[in-house]
Protein backbone atom coordinates (compact mmCIF):
# COMPACT_ATOMS: atom_id res chain seq x y z
CA UNK A 1 0.00 0.00 0.00
CA UNK A 2 2.67 2.46 1.07
CA UNK A 3 4.76 1.47 -1.96
CA UNK A 4 1.85 2.12 -4.29
CA UNK A 5 1.34 5.59 -2.85
CA UNK A 6 5.06 6.21 -3.00
CA UNK A 7 5.28 5.24 -6.65
CA UNK A 8 2.25 7.28 -7.66
CA UNK A 9 3.48 10.37 -5.80
CA UNK A 10 7.05 10.17 -7.01
CA UNK A 11 5.88 9.54 -10.57
CA UNK A 12 3.63 12.62 -10.38
CA UNK A 13 6.40 14.67 -8.85
CA UNK A 14 9.14 13.74 -11.33
CA UNK A 15 6.77 13.57 -14.29
CA UNK A 16 5.45 17.06 -13.79
CA UNK A 17 8.96 18.48 -13.50
CA UNK A 18 9.81 16.69 -16.76
CA UNK A 19 6.65 18.16 -18.29
CA UNK A 20 7.80 21.57 -17.10
CA UNK A 21 11.03 21.10 -19.03
CA UNK A 22 9.16 20.09 -22.18
CA UNK A 23 6.42 22.70 -22.04
CA UNK A 24 6.95 26.20 -23.41
CA UNK A 25 4.05 27.98 -21.74
CA UNK A 26 5.11 29.69 -18.53
CA UNK A 27 1.68 29.50 -16.91
CA UNK A 28 1.57 25.76 -17.63
CA UNK A 29 5.05 25.46 -16.15
CA UNK A 30 3.87 27.08 -12.92
CA UNK A 31 0.83 24.79 -12.74
CA UNK A 32 3.01 21.72 -13.36
CA UNK A 33 5.17 22.90 -10.52
CA UNK A 34 2.13 23.22 -8.24
CA UNK A 35 1.30 19.58 -9.01
CA UNK A 36 4.89 18.55 -8.40
CA UNK A 37 5.11 20.35 -5.05
CA UNK A 38 1.75 19.02 -3.89
CA UNK A 39 2.79 15.43 -4.56
CA UNK A 40 6.09 16.19 -2.88
CA UNK A 41 4.03 17.19 0.14
CA UNK A 42 2.50 13.72 0.03
CA UNK A 43 5.99 12.22 0.00
CA UNK A 44 6.84 14.33 3.06
CA UNK A 45 3.78 12.82 4.74
CA UNK A 46 5.06 9.32 3.91
CA UNK A 47 8.30 10.26 5.68
CA UNK A 48 6.39 10.85 8.96
CA UNK A 49 6.70 14.63 8.66
CA UNK A 50 3.05 15.79 8.68
CA UNK A 51 3.92 19.36 9.60
CA UNK A 52 6.45 19.71 6.81
CA UNK A 53 3.88 18.22 4.45
CA UNK A 54 1.26 20.77 5.47
CA UNK A 55 3.73 23.64 5.16
CA UNK A 56 4.85 22.34 1.78
CA UNK A 57 1.31 22.35 0.41
CA UNK A 58 0.24 25.63 2.03
CA UNK A 59 3.37 27.73 1.56
CA UNK A 60 5.05 26.22 -1.48
CA UNK A 61 2.23 24.92 -3.64
CA UNK A 62 -0.07 27.63 -2.34
CA UNK A 63 1.64 30.92 -1.62
CA UNK A 64 4.91 30.82 -3.56
CA UNK A 65 3.46 29.38 -6.74
CA UNK A 66 0.56 31.83 -6.68
CA UNK A 67 3.19 34.56 -6.50
CA UNK A 68 4.81 33.06 -9.60
CA UNK A 69 1.47 32.98 -11.38
CA UNK A 70 0.87 36.63 -10.53
CA UNK A 71 4.26 37.51 -11.99
CA UNK A 72 3.54 35.47 -15.12
CA UNK A 73 0.27 37.27 -15.61
CA UNK A 74 2.16 40.56 -15.55
CA UNK A 75 4.40 39.36 -18.38
CA UNK A 76 2.51 37.65 -21.15
CA UNK A 77 -0.59 39.45 -22.21
CA UNK A 78 -1.81 37.13 -24.92
CA UNK A 79 -5.02 37.59 -26.86
CA UNK A 80 -8.40 36.33 -25.71
CA UNK A 81 -9.08 32.62 -25.93
CA UNK A 82 -11.55 31.39 -28.55
CA UNK A 83 -15.09 31.06 -27.21
CA UNK A 84 -15.31 27.28 -27.56
CA UNK A 85 -12.17 26.67 -25.54
CA UNK A 86 -13.50 29.10 -22.96
CA UNK A 87 -16.75 27.14 -22.64
CA UNK A 88 -14.95 23.81 -22.31
CA UNK A 89 -12.74 25.28 -19.62
CA UNK A 90 -15.73 26.73 -17.84
CA UNK A 91 -17.40 23.31 -17.75
CA UNK A 92 -14.21 21.68 -16.53
CA UNK A 93 -13.76 24.31 -13.84
CA UNK A 94 -17.35 23.95 -12.69
CA UNK A 95 -17.00 20.17 -12.53
CA UNK A 96 -13.83 20.36 -10.50
CA UNK A 97 -15.40 22.93 -8.21
CA UNK A 98 -18.40 20.69 -7.57
CA UNK A 99 -16.06 17.77 -6.90
CA UNK A 100 -14.13 19.82 -4.35
CA UNK A 101 -17.35 21.00 -2.74
CA UNK A 102 -18.62 17.42 -2.40
CA UNK A 103 -15.28 16.36 -0.96
CA UNK A 104 -15.29 19.17 1.60
CA UNK A 105 -18.91 18.44 2.45
CA UNK A 106 -18.15 14.77 3.13
CA UNK A 107 -15.14 15.64 5.26
CA UNK A 108 -17.06 18.31 7.17
CA UNK A 109 -20.02 16.02 7.77
CA UNK A 110 -17.80 13.38 9.29
CA UNK A 111 -16.19 15.99 11.48
CA UNK A 112 -19.52 17.42 12.71
CA UNK A 113 -21.25 14.09 13.27
CA UNK A 114 -18.24 12.73 15.07
CA UNK A 115 -17.62 9.16 14.01
CA UNK A 116 -14.54 8.18 12.09
CA UNK A 117 -13.45 11.65 11.01
CA UNK A 118 -9.93 12.68 10.26
CA UNK A 119 -7.73 11.14 12.90
CA UNK A 120 -5.75 13.81 14.74
CA UNK A 121 -2.13 13.58 13.74
CA UNK A 122 0.23 12.32 16.38
CA UNK A 123 0.80 15.64 18.13
CA UNK A 124 4.08 14.57 19.68
CA UNK A 125 6.02 15.11 16.52
CA UNK A 126 4.85 18.65 15.86
CA UNK A 127 5.24 19.53 19.52
CA UNK A 128 8.83 18.28 19.41
CA UNK A 129 9.40 20.40 16.31
CA UNK A 130 8.11 23.50 18.10
CA UNK A 131 10.33 22.74 21.05
CA UNK A 132 13.36 22.57 18.77
CA UNK A 133 12.40 25.82 17.04
CA UNK A 134 12.16 27.75 20.28
CA UNK A 135 15.13 26.27 22.11
CA UNK A 136 18.04 24.93 20.05
CA UNK A 137 17.23 26.92 16.93
CA UNK A 138 15.95 30.10 18.56
CA UNK A 139 18.59 32.36 17.02
CA UNK A 140 18.07 30.89 13.56
CA UNK A 141 14.33 31.35 14.01
CA UNK A 142 14.69 35.02 14.94
CA UNK A 143 17.13 35.64 12.11
CA UNK A 144 14.59 34.10 9.74
CA UNK A 145 12.00 36.63 10.84
CA UNK A 146 14.50 39.41 10.14
CA UNK A 147 15.18 37.86 6.74
CA UNK A 148 11.50 37.93 5.86
CA UNK A 149 11.26 41.56 6.91
CA UNK A 150 14.30 42.37 4.77
CA UNK A 151 12.77 40.52 1.82
CA UNK A 152 9.54 42.48 2.24
CA UNK A 153 11.30 45.84 2.31
CA UNK A 154 13.59 44.80 -0.54
CA UNK A 155 10.73 43.71 -2.76
CA UNK A 156 8.92 46.99 -2.12
CA UNK A 157 12.06 48.99 -2.84
CA UNK A 158 12.68 47.08 -6.08
CA UNK A 159 9.27 46.64 -7.62
CA UNK A 160 7.50 49.62 -6.10
CA UNK A 161 9.84 52.05 -7.81
CA UNK A 162 8.30 54.23 -10.49
CA UNK A 163 9.68 53.95 -13.97
CA UNK A 164 12.53 56.34 -14.62
CA UNK A 165 12.84 57.35 -10.99
CA UNK B 1 8.09 0.05 5.01
CA UNK B 2 9.74 2.16 2.38
CA UNK B 3 13.50 2.54 2.94
CA UNK B 4 14.78 6.14 3.03
CA UNK B 5 17.09 5.33 0.15
CA UNK B 6 14.07 5.23 -2.15
CA UNK B 7 13.21 8.80 -1.15
CA UNK B 8 16.85 9.67 -1.65
CA UNK B 9 16.69 8.36 -5.20
CA UNK B 10 13.64 10.55 -5.89
CA UNK B 11 15.45 13.54 -4.41
CA UNK B 12 18.49 12.94 -6.63
CA UNK B 13 16.36 12.62 -9.76
CA UNK B 14 14.46 15.77 -8.82
CA UNK B 15 17.66 17.73 -8.24
CA UNK B 16 19.18 16.62 -11.53
CA UNK B 17 15.97 17.55 -13.36
CA UNK B 18 16.11 20.96 -11.69
CA UNK B 19 19.69 21.53 -12.84
CA UNK B 20 18.77 20.34 -16.32
CA UNK B 21 15.78 22.66 -16.48
CA UNK B 22 17.91 25.57 -15.33
CA UNK B 23 20.31 25.14 -18.21
CA UNK B 24 17.83 24.10 -20.88
CA UNK B 25 15.22 26.78 -20.34
CA UNK B 26 15.67 30.21 -21.82
CA UNK B 27 13.38 32.45 -19.80
CA UNK B 28 14.16 33.85 -16.37
CA UNK B 29 10.87 32.75 -14.79
CA UNK B 30 11.20 29.08 -15.64
CA UNK B 31 14.83 29.10 -14.62
CA UNK B 32 13.75 30.55 -11.31
CA UNK B 33 11.15 27.80 -10.98
CA UNK B 34 13.81 25.17 -11.53
CA UNK B 35 15.77 26.68 -8.64
CA UNK B 36 12.71 26.01 -6.53
CA UNK B 37 12.69 22.41 -7.75
CA UNK B 38 16.29 22.03 -6.60
CA UNK B 39 15.43 23.47 -3.18
CA UNK B 40 12.60 20.99 -2.87
CA UNK B 41 14.86 18.10 -3.78
CA UNK B 42 17.12 19.24 -0.95
CA UNK B 43 14.15 19.30 1.41
CA UNK B 44 13.22 15.75 0.47
CA UNK B 45 16.77 14.60 1.12
CA UNK B 46 16.75 16.33 4.52
CA UNK B 47 13.51 14.63 5.50
CA UNK B 48 14.73 11.23 4.29
CA UNK B 49 17.86 11.64 6.41
CA UNK B 50 15.81 12.81 9.40
CA UNK B 51 13.75 9.67 9.10
CA UNK B 52 16.67 7.29 8.70
CA UNK B 53 18.60 8.83 11.60
CA UNK B 54 15.49 9.16 13.74
CA UNK B 55 16.11 12.83 14.46
CA UNK B 56 13.67 15.74 14.21
CA UNK B 57 16.35 18.29 13.36
CA UNK B 58 15.98 17.53 9.68
CA UNK B 59 12.40 18.74 9.79
CA UNK B 60 13.49 21.99 11.46
CA UNK B 61 15.96 22.58 8.64
CA UNK B 62 13.20 21.98 6.11
CA UNK B 63 11.12 24.70 7.74
CA UNK B 64 14.03 27.12 7.46
CA UNK B 65 14.64 26.18 3.84
CA UNK B 66 11.00 26.83 2.99
CA UNK B 67 11.11 30.23 4.72
CA UNK B 68 14.29 31.24 2.92
CA UNK B 69 12.81 30.02 -0.35
CA UNK B 70 9.78 32.22 0.19
CA UNK B 71 11.97 35.27 0.81
CA UNK B 72 14.11 34.39 -2.20
CA UNK B 73 11.04 33.99 -4.41
CA UNK B 74 9.77 37.44 -3.45
CA UNK B 75 13.08 39.17 -4.19
CA UNK B 76 13.74 37.17 -7.33
CA UNK B 77 10.34 37.88 -8.79
CA UNK B 78 10.69 41.56 -7.96
CA UNK B 79 14.00 41.61 -9.85
CA UNK B 80 12.48 39.79 -12.82
CA UNK B 81 9.57 42.25 -12.91
CA UNK B 82 12.10 45.07 -12.87
CA UNK B 83 14.09 43.52 -15.72
CA UNK B 84 10.91 43.08 -17.71
CA UNK B 85 9.90 46.70 -17.13
CA UNK B 86 13.23 48.03 -18.35
CA UNK B 87 13.98 45.64 -21.21
CA UNK B 88 10.47 44.40 -22.18
CA UNK B 89 11.78 40.84 -22.26
CA UNK B 90 12.76 38.08 -19.86
CA UNK B 91 14.39 35.81 -22.43
CA UNK B 92 17.95 35.24 -21.31
CA UNK B 93 19.16 35.12 -24.92
CA UNK B 94 18.25 38.77 -25.33
CA UNK B 95 19.73 39.92 -22.02
CA UNK B 96 23.40 39.79 -22.90
CA UNK B 97 24.67 43.30 -22.34
CA UNK B 98 27.25 42.09 -19.85
CA UNK B 99 28.76 39.73 -22.39
CA UNK B 100 32.39 40.64 -22.99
Amino acid sequence: MAWTVFFILSFLCIGSVAAMILSRNQAHNALFLVLSFSSLGGLFGLLDAPFAAAVQVLVYAGAIMVLFLFAIMMFNLRGELPVRVKKARLALTAGLGMFLLAELFLAGRKLVLGGAGVAPAAGGDTARLGHFLFSDYLYAFEITSLLILAALVGALALAGRKEGA
Amino acid sequence: MIPPSAFFAVAVVLFVLGVLAFFVKKDLLTQFMSVEVMLNAGNLAFLALAKSLGKAEGQVIVLFVITVAAAEAVIGLAIIVLVFRQRKTIQTDELKDLKG
